[in-house]
This record gives C-alpha cells, structure tokens and sequence, in this order.
C-alpha cells in the first residue's frame, strides 16, 4: 500500500467515470511495500496513556469524499474556553488507511486563544481520521471522520 | 381538424400540479377540465414573498420531450421514500390519471402516446411568458427569480458559443441569484466571463481556493421583498471536481460544507434575514439530510438530481422544492414570513406545455438569434429511429444504448463504458434523429472518446466505484448520478450491498464468458476525467454510427441485472 | 533552506488586547515520505519539514509535529489571542536540521 500519492495516482485520477487513465499509469518509480501495520491505534493509546477518550468537543472538518487523496483540507477545532484553568493542551490525528498512521501533532496554551488549526494532509485510500485532544486536567476527547477516496462517477 | 394546441386546452384532466399547505391532497385539485395558460399560472397569491425556481436547464433553450425515469431507486432510510417514487406509484401516490398532462409531464407511463397529445414542454421564451406574469401580478417587489444552475451546458450550441447563447437569452429573465455545477466546465476564466455578462449574483458559499482556502464566490444575497429581509445562500455542486475534470478548474475545490453553510445561515441571521433560502445543487437526498442537521433554513431549492416533484417535501421547519429538469417546469412557492418565520406557504410546479403557453416575443427573438448561425446544423436529419430515445433512467437507457453500440463498432472495442448522466431530450419513435438530438444527448466539454486496455479487475473496480457513487446509504457520499452504462459487458448489481460487493456476473457479452480479473480487455468510453485524453469526439462517433445504421431500432437491454432494489 | 521564502497571512494587522488573530502560511517543500523508490529501486530518503513553531513577541503561542502525510507544500492555519505588539515569527524545522522562517507584525492596541 502506497502512501505518497503524488506518485501513485489515486484511482480517480488513474480512472476517472470508468475513463481510462492510460497516462497517468506510467510512472517512472514504483512503490516500497508498506512494511509496517498502521499504527494509528497504538499511537492514540500512546498518546492517552490507555485513558478513555471521550466522544464530543472536537470539531473534524474534512470532505466526505476527497477530490485529491495527495492534498485533502482538514479542519480541526476543539471546544475550550483556553483560559489557564481549562484548556486545550495537545492535538493527535491519526488515519487509519495510509501504511503509518500518523498525521500530526499540535500544542496549544491559552496564548492560542481558541484550539483552531487547519492543514492538508495525504490519504492513500478511504479510510477514517481521528482527532483526539488533551485537555489541561489530563481528559481526552475524540472524533472520526470518514473519507472516501473514489474514482469519480457522473451524475445530473 | 383539431390542432394538438386546442387538444390541450380542451384536453382531458388538468394539470394542476397544484399543492401546499391548506390546498389538500393533489387529488382535490384536479377538477379543471383546461390546461390553457391562465389555468397553469392560475394561483392564489399567499403571503409576502414569492420564490420561482428553476434547475438543471442544460441549455436547452426550445422546448422538448423529456421522459421522466421509469426508475429512480432510493437506498437505506430513503428506499421508497420521495422523490424516489416512479411511474405507477409515483401517480397514485399524487392521485394523478393515467393520461393526464401530469402524468405525462410528470412520469414516463404511456410517454409516447401522450407526448402525440401534450407536446413538448419548456423553452425559454415559455418561462419567460410565466415569470413577467407572476412578476406583474404580485409586483417585482415581492418575487424572486433564482436559478439552481446547470443552465449554461449541454446543447450543440452551447458548447459552440462556450455558454454564450444560455446568458445572452437568460440575463433576459434578470434571475436575482443563481448557482452551479456543468458551467465549471468551461473552466475558471470562462465561468468568471459569463457571471460578469449575466449581470446576476453567483452564489456558491461551499466553493474555495485551493491555496489559501479563501472563499471564491459570494456565500449569499440579502434581499428586501415584500417588507422581509431574504437570505440566498449558494451551494454548488460538491462533487463537481469529482465527477467532471478538476483541470478544468484547477484554482476551485468544492465539497458539501456542512460547517460552513450552517456558520453563513448564522450569519445571514444574525444580520437580519427573516427568510433563509438556500439555492442548491446538491442533489435532493443531500438536501433533505442537510435540513436534518442544519437548522434556520427556512427553504431548500433543490437541484441536480432531476427530481420534478408536485408538493414539496418537509423535514422539520425546512421546505424542499424539486422543479425538475430541461425547463419543463417552473417552481413557484409562495410564502408568508412573519416575525422571521414562515407561517404559511402555497406551492405550485407549473408545467410549461408549450403549447398552452404563449411565447414572450422578446425571449423568442433571442433564442432565434443565438441559433440562427448554426440553424442548417442543428436540422440536419443523420437517421431516424424507430424505438423511444432517451437516457434518464437508474440503470440504462436506449440512447445510452444507441452510444454504446456506436463506440463498440466505431472505435472496435470489446466493452464500452459510458457515463450516467441524467440529461438530454428524449427523442420520439419514428422521428428524424438530428444533429442537434445527439449534441442533446452527448454534449460535453471534454467529449474525447479513448480507447485501452483495462483488466477484468480494473472494469469491476470502476462498476463498484460507481455503484457506490449511485447507491451509498449515506447522502453525503453519493454523487447523484445514475450508474456507468456499459456497452458488451453484462453483470449483475445488487444495490443494497456495501462497495466492493456489488457487482457480480461480470460477463463479456460477444462471447458469454465471464470476464476475468486478470486478463485484458479492449475498453472504449467517453467524458474521462482526465487531462490530455485523445480521441474523437463522442458526437462524432455517434453521428457516424447512426448515420451507417439509417434507422436505429433498440432491442430492451438485459444486459444489467438489478437485485436487492 | 534560507532561500525558501514562505508566504504568511494575518487576517489583521493591528488588533485590541484580547481579539483573536487568524494565521496562515504556505511554504513550498516536497515532504518525501522516505517511502517510496526511484527508477533504479532506491529508497528515496524521507525529508520533511517535521515541527513548526509560532512565536509573537518571542513566546509561543502555537505549535505542530508532522508527519509524512502532511501534504507537500505545507500549508497551515491556527490562531492566537492577542497580548503584545512584535514580531509574529514562524519557523519550520527540516529533517536535516535547517530552517525556514518567516516574519509578520502584530499591532496591539
């Protein structure tokens, strides 16, 4: 399984509509196989110390259906005042589908104002992203997004 | 002789695809014994603001046929639910008679008869005639014009003037607001050059650029009518860099948004919008899951998947409209705002007979003008048919057939992969087939029709992707098309399944074998999403097909076998 | 690494004690994933930008370790809580140890 997409067309791009991608196909490297199982389980329970996360507060912003596996815009917002009493401390998201699961990391403090970041990220294949967020008491909260990595198909 | 004009003024049962809030079930309406102009526009006026709508226009500008599908499966919560509801059931579901205007605007039983009777429906210069009426009558103050988008694309005209024809002839109709979804098709610039000459807002709040995530358009418009302060909101296509070349607006992603059509529904509140409408070409069972999870939007004016539907849907507070496609109808939904509530609503689909309707004279000068150069053309007779042709359907179509055929044989290929689109006139048995019947049917802005190699693997690949496309339980991930037509491949689809599971019975037609994974197949198709595809162009190959043939005559497709529907 | 110049944009200039201020920034970067090989069956080593850091006025306010599926040419937004006027600093650290920095202003009033 592949993971950096810039040289693997997605099967959208290779495809498209049942439309050939004859082009697209030729490439001038090929793959090293993934060699590991995806992590991204043990990286969430690395990063809770094994302690529940629970569900709510995280805001995931991502398509349901990607439009370039090589560059998908990911929202990540977390509900917190951000005040030196209660906030948002540390930011994991992990996906499920490329060969390692990790993505990123971010920190926050109450400089940060509000726990609000955006990036664009890599997926190889149709698989779920996790957020999981640590709040300054050591609680953890979590969300999960599905994104499908598809060919393309036509309608109206 | 009786004209087929008086035939419908006199004719049978009337349209009155009347509904809403207060009128009954559709059945109760259907007293008059006329479909003349003034009973179409018949309305009694309700409330403050007046909404016409329209959708899915596809640059057709001269009135058509155009058969409802015979099919139009729902999946998971939505099997059986409307807009998916056809033929028979559709009918009884509306109390609507067999033979009727509304059922034959509004469904495909019996289309061939009916359409010697009714006639075409829609053209420009017809809804022209309706929106100057319902604008006099209840004053410009009070109404507003808005367009669902897939407007400027899809005829042989069209494509020659890059969408030229459709502005030049709609900035006519002053649409207060519009949105989009084939007009990206003719890429950035273009789609920039023709919102500047339409003169109207383009609204589309879920479309950015891809650098800086920035808004690329307008979200909404606040408009003043009738004392209430109105909140368009755009939402094109989502899907449009998915399903149509995303090269060919390289700047522009797209995608449902939900976070931010609920942040500009908030915001548009909050600067005072009483009524919250959002234009959208999300396809209907997007819509109705949007209205579920983003509340204060007090209508939704679908669009994309085709659906003409005669009483509007609600979810919760929010109003869903389906007006149908080619310009057969027009939506109008009356509505009484109080207090930044809609108290009160009246709805009515108007169906534009063609020939109960008057022409707008001014509407009808210009839709010549921007044919005349291209008049020889779009008459002249390639062949004729025998059978009904037409593409709107779940799974195939006879002209999707008539593509099929000609791309196997033209282009000596094994197996064809065409794609599902929902648009292009119908064409009536024992007709000429004209250059502009296929331009209806196939015209596209990347119309190159390839030809490779792909394994059994690939092919079933592509069907699953596709199926999955059509037939995700969840809105969200669907695109709203109907499935990828194949052409000497038969298989079996079992809708109900989850992607990768689908397909089955993958057979090669010329031989009867199944196809296998790993061997090659000589595959031919159209609309590729890709940049750089050669090829002729599908009309082309079309033309020639059916002018060899002289008469084309489409034996019933059994090729796909629908289960778990 | 110096020549890399990224492109940063504040949604304000100046802004009262307290307001938020929205940061976004591009930097051009290939991000390889050290996962893939080349024509002649080469691993091509990973070399990515792997921690990015904001400071305003010399302290924190945001910061990130990433991954190899950070999308090649970073892009990044987040916000901070405006305290003090100076310097908005961002800098991106490659595997190779060198940086990349870019500075804005903040005008608190």
């Amino acid at each position: 399984m592949n993971y950096d997409t810039t040289l693997r067309p997605n099967r959208r791009q290779a495809l498209s509509l049942g439309a050939a991608g004859i082009g697209a196909m030729v490439l001038g490297t090929s793959i090293v196989p993934a060699y590991a199982k995806n992590d991204a389980e043990e990286l969430i329970k690395k990063f809770t110390g094994g302690k529940p996360a629970t569900e709510g507060k995280v805001n995931l912003d991502l398509p349901e259906i990607a439009e370039n596996g090589n560059t998908v815009p990911i929202g990540i917002s977390v509900e917190s005042p951000m005040t030196e009493q209660s906030h948002v401390t540390d930011l994991l998201v992990v996906a499920d589908g490329n060969p390692r699961g990790g993505v990123a990391k971010f920190h926050f403090s109450p400089a940060s104002g509000v726990a609000d970041v955006s990036t664009r990220i890599r997926l190889a294949a149709t698989q779920n992203v996790t957020a999981v967020a640590k709040m300054n008491d050591g609680t953890f909260y979590t969300t999960s997004k599905q994104v499908k990595v598809t060919i393309g198909g036509c309608g109206g | 002789m009786i004209t087929r004009r008086e035939l419908v003024q006199i004719g049978a049962a009337a349209c009155a695809i009347v509904a809403g809030s207060g009128l009954g079930p559709f059945g109760r309406v259907i007293a008059q014994q006329r479909i003349d102009e003034a009973e179409l526009l018949r309305f009694e006026p309700l409330g403050n603001v007046t909404l016409l709508h329209v959708a899915d226009i596809h640059a057709q500008l001269v009135p058509l046929y155009y058969r409802e599908p015979p099919l139009n499966l729902g999946v998971g919560e939505f099997r059986g639910v409307l807009p998916h509801v056809s033929s028979k059931e559709f009918m009884a579901r509306f109390g609507i008679r067999p033979g009727s205007p509304a059922a034959y605007a509004l469904t495909s039983e019996d289309f061939e008869g009916l359409a010697k009777v009714y006639g075409r429906l829609g053209g420009l210069d017809r809804l022209a005639t309706v929106v100057k009426a319902v604008r006099a009558e209840r004053g410009a103050d009070k109404v507003l014009f808005l367009d669902g988008g897939d407007t400027w694309q899809g005829s042989f005209v069209s494509n020659r003037t890059k969408g030229q024809d459709v502005v030049d002839c709609f900035k006519l109709l002053k649409p207060d607001a519009m949105t989009g979804h084939w007009e990206f098709t003719y890429g950035e610039t273009r789609v920039l050059e023709l919102i500047k000459a339409l003169g109207s807002p383009f609204l589309a709040l879920n479309v950015r650029d891809k650098e800086w995530q920035e808004p690329v358009f307008d979200a909404y418009k606040l408009f003043e009518k009738g004392g209430v302060k109105v909140a368009v909101l755009g939402q094109a296509y989502p899907y449009t860099p998915i399903a149509n070349p995303s090269w060919m607006f390289p700047k522009w992603s797209f995608g449902i948004r939900e976070e931010d059509v609920r942040a500009n529904v908030t915001k548009a509140r909050g600067q005072g919008a009483q009524l919250v409408v959002l234009l959208s070409h999300n396809g209907f069972d997007v819509d109705r899951k949007l209205a579920s999870r983003v509340p204060g939007i007090d209508v939704i004016l679908t669009s994309h998947t085709h659906d003409a539907l005669p009483e509007v849907v609600k979810v919760g507070k929010t109003i869903l409209v389906a007006s149908g496609s080619h310009g057969k109808f027009v939506s109008r939904l009356d509505l009484e705002v109080r207090g930044g509530e809609v108290h009160g609503f009246r709805y009515k689909l108007i169906p534009l007979f063609s020939d109960a309707i008057r022409p707008d004279p001014e509407m009808r000068a210009a839709v010549a003008q921007s044919r005349a150069p291209f008049a020889a053309e779009l008459a002249r007779e390639v062949g004729r048919t025998e059978s009904l042709l037409y593409r709107r359907d779940n799974f195939s179509g006879t002209f999707d057939d008539v593509i099929c055929a000609a791309l196997l044989e033209e282009r000596d290929a094994e197996i064809v992969l065409s794609p599902g689109t929902r648009w292009g006139a119908s064409v009536l048995p024992h007709s000429p087939i004209t250059v502009e019947d296929i331009h209806n049917m196939t015209a596209i802005t990347y119309p190159q029709v390839y030809r490779t190699t792909m394994t059994g693997e690939r092919l079933n690949e592509i069907l699953e992707d596709v199926a999955d496309n059509a037939f995700n339980p969840d809105p969200y991930y669907q695109q709203g098309g109907d499935m990828v037509r194949s052409g000497g491949l038969g298989f079996t689809v079992d809708v109900g399944k989850p992607i990768g599971n689908r397909i089955s019975d993958m057979t090669l037609l010329k031989s009867g074998n199944s196809i296998e994974p790993k061997k090659e197949y000589v595959v031919a198709g159209w609309a590729s999403v890709n940049e750089g595809v050669e090829g002729p162009p599908v009309w082309e190959v079309v033309e020639k097909y059916v002018a060899r043939k002289k008469v084309i005559r489409v034996a019933p497709n059994t090729a796909v076998k629908v289960v778990g529907a | 690494m110096a020549d890399v110049k990224p492109r940063i944009k504040l949604d304000k200039k100046e802004a009262k004690k307290g307001e938020i201020v929205e940061v976004k920034a591009l930097v051009s970067h290939i991000m390889e994933t050290g996962q893939r090989k080349d024509s002649k069956g080469e691993v091509i080593p990973r070399k990515i930008l792997n921690k990015f850091a904001c400071t305003v006025n010399g302290k924190e306010v945001f910061s990130a370790d990433f991954e190899p599926a950070i999308s090649a040419n970073p892009y990044i937004q987040f916000k901070f809580k405006a305290a003090e006027s100076g310097p908005v600093v961002l800098t991106w650290t490659d595997d190779d140890g060198s940086k990349i920095v870019g500075e804005e202003k903040i005008t608190v009033t």
